[in-house]
């Protein structure tokens, strides 16, 4: 993890960062990490909708959807056998070494806990949305009738008790696996190496690179095709990395608002 | 179910998206343009994209209206605060007093506001639990209590008149006017941040069309601050002493529209909310407005009538255009086209930067 690293969070010797390796390669669609983590979660239901458009029929993360399993039917490149391919991804929140969210959160309410990880605290959020637009990946959402923002706390009542989290408990082919950060990396670099040997070419890591434009995410994956598809930016960047320069702009502005007041009083009478 | 493409046109596949880029006469603008430019047969490449079924990669923000209503209040108080603080110092009454009853009014339906968009309206008091200042939000907060501390006071020693003119209440009501020019003085330095820190609130997010048009924002916000407190000031003062809200309402008009221009054609494809659709719609007519209402505060400047009407069309336009910024940018987080577009872009250059090398 690094002493100076943000998602150390000036925690005294503070426990391994923990976090999700998710190998999409051998995800099965089976959808138990969703219900897993609704049961342990008591997160209320989020209607019982049919989207028409594939197995997928919750459609993204949300307030109420903390792990979501996308399904993406594609031809198959160089077909072989039947020509087409199923792609199945369990997403969930990517708890960033530089986390939007926490940095915009005016009250506090977002904390990076001693684990690395980021969570709401829901005594404390006044239902602002200021986090829901700053996340680059659209995870963190409001509640309807409840007014505050919710998402993944990658089970931090779990991790305080040394237990899993529901979701990587409930995976039947370990495509959701949770260990330490610097474990898991290497274990993914492995599994990479392993399918490229294989042939499956297409395949690639995605949020592992803590020179990334979210510093690395602490939930990272194993995709077989672009990360679009899965519906994840391609490239994202925590906002707040322009906030310097977004200061300095808003600075000159007032600067020049209050020279355009001088002036304007100033000036001659008619 | 075509997992690779959203609408009539983000069907790219792979390929597809390649041969477009490769068409490209510009490469280095973002490689995107409107629809328009390519039925005209200007070889801007289209954005073609790949998406999950074409949802929205980020969450639009669950802001309502009262976000964008606050943008305009908020400007308005900061502007009226500058004009009240002007008129004090120069000896116009009538401005130092319009100035500061339009600031108390425009603070107090601010505070509404804000605190009626929270999910928990009674927690509002949260926002003071911590000073931060990666937050703009917490920066505001805290720059509108302290707006709030001196506007309050300085709107309130208007009142003073009211007093008896003898024992105590009679001494209040001789300090009032320094007292009340003193907090004025505070309010209006207040004012130029509490005007252009909005900017950062809606730049510092991941709303694509928002962030990339962080440099214009703050100028956009200050330039309609102004020109809707020239506006509120052209309505309640008398013709006599408005000479300054004239120039007042040119110069912010002048650095609204600038700014306004520059988000509606530098951003490429993120530019393209800003002039269609809703958002459109409303600085198209917000800029119409604010045209008008210069053009009459400025020759109208005999006519009370004429200069009350100026100001109306003033401040109807400033509250146009941020329903208009707010819309743009909440239609650049609905559709995934302005998320992965220039993501895309930005990762093909940086490859491209690396082959070269």
């Amino acid at each position: 993890m690094g002493e100076q690293s943000p998602a150390s969070a000036g925690y005294q010797q503070p426990p391994p960062r923990m976090g999700f390796f998710t190998d999409t390669s051998v995800c099965i669609g089976c959808k138990a990490c969703e219900v897993a983590c609704k049961e342990w979660n008591q997160v209320p239901d989020d209607g019982l909708n049919l989207l028409g458009m594939s197995f997928d029929n919750t459609g993204g993360l949300s307030a109420n959807t903390w792990r979501h399993v996308a399904f993406i039917e594609q031809p198959r490149n160089g077909d072989t056998g039947s020509g087409m391919r199923w792609l199945m991804s369990s997403d969930v929140c990517k708890h960033c070494t530089r986390a939007a969210c926490l940095d915009v959160c005016p009250t506090g309410a977002l904390f990076r806990t001693e684990f690395g990880t980021v969570v709401v605290q829901e005594d404390i959020c006044n239902g602002c949305g200021y986090c829901i637009p700053a996340c680059p990946y659209g995870v963190i959402d409001q509640r309807r009738g409840d007014g505050r923002a919710w998402k993944c706390t990658l089970c931090y009542d779990r991790l305080k008790a040394d237990l899993t989290p529901a979701c990587a408990k409930a995976c039947p082919t370990a495509s959701i696996q949770y260990g330490p950060l610097e474990e898991l990396r290497e274990r993914a670099q492995a599994r990479l190496e392993q399918l490229h040997e294989a042939g499956e070419t297409s395949a690639r890591l995605y949020g592992h690179d803590p020179d990334d434009g979210v510093g690395g995410a602490g939930a990272f994956f194993l995709l077989l095709d672009e990360p679009e598809v899965y519906g994840l930016p391609p490239d994202p960047v925590v906002t707040t990395r322009d906030l310097p320069a977004m200061w300095r702009r808003a600075g000159l502005a007032a600067l020049t608002m209050a020279a355009a007041a001088v002036v304007a009083f100033l000036g001659r009478r008619p | 179910m075509n997992a690779s493409g959203t609408g009539d046109q983000g069907r790219g596949t792979r390929g597809t998206r390649r041969e477009t880029q490769d068409q490209g006469t510009r490469p280095d603008r973002r490689g995107e343009g409107t629809r328009r430019e390519r039925r005209d047969a200007v070889v801007v490449p289209e954005a073609e994209f790949r998406s999950y079924y074409g949802r929205p990669i980020i969450k639009a923000p669950v802001w309502r209206y009262d976000i964008p209503a606050y943008l305009f209040t908020g400007g308005l108080a900061a502007g009226s605060a500058l004009v009240a603080a002007g008129g004090d110092l120069t000896g116009r009454p009538a401005l130092r007093r319009a100035g500061r009853l339009t600031t108390l009014a425009a603070l107090s339906a601010s505070t509404y506001f804000l605190i009626n968009d929270l999910g928990r309206p009674e927690r509002f008091h949260h926002m003071l639990r911590v000073a931060k200042p990666t937050s703009p939000m917490s920066v505001g907060s805290w720059i509108l209590a302290a707006f709030g501390a001196t506007a309050g006071p300085a709107a309130v020693s208007e009142l003073a008149p009211l007093l008896p003119r003898r024992g105590p209440l009679g001494l209040v009501r001789r300090l009032a006017p320094s007292a009340g020019r003193v907090a004025g003085i505070g309010a209006a330095m207040i004012a130029p941040a509490l005007a252009t820190y909005t900017g950062v609130l809606l730049a510092d997010t991941a709303v694509p069309s928002w962030h990339e048009a962080y440099p214009e924002l703050p100028f956009i916000f200050a330039g309609s601050a102004l020109a809707s407190a020239a506006g509120a000031g052209l309505i309640a003062a008398p013709v006599e002493q408005t000479s300054p809200l004239r120039r007042l309402a040119l110069a912010g008009a002048a650095i609204e529209l600038a700014g306004a221009h520059s988000v509606e054609t530098r951003l490429g494809l993120l530019s393209e909310p800003y002039t269609t659709g809703r958002a459109g719609r409303l600085l198209r007519a917000g800029r119409t407005l604010t045209a008008l209402g210069v053009a009459g505060a400025l020759l109208g400047r005999r006519s009370r009538v004429v200069s009350a009407l100026s100001g109306a069309a003033l401040l109807t336009a400033s509250a146009l255009t941020r329903f208009g910024i707010f819309a743009g940018g909440v239609r650049s987080a609905e559709d995934p086209k302005y998320t992965v577009g220039p993501q895309r872009n930005r990762l093909t250059g940086r490859e491209n930067g690396r082959e070269r090398r």
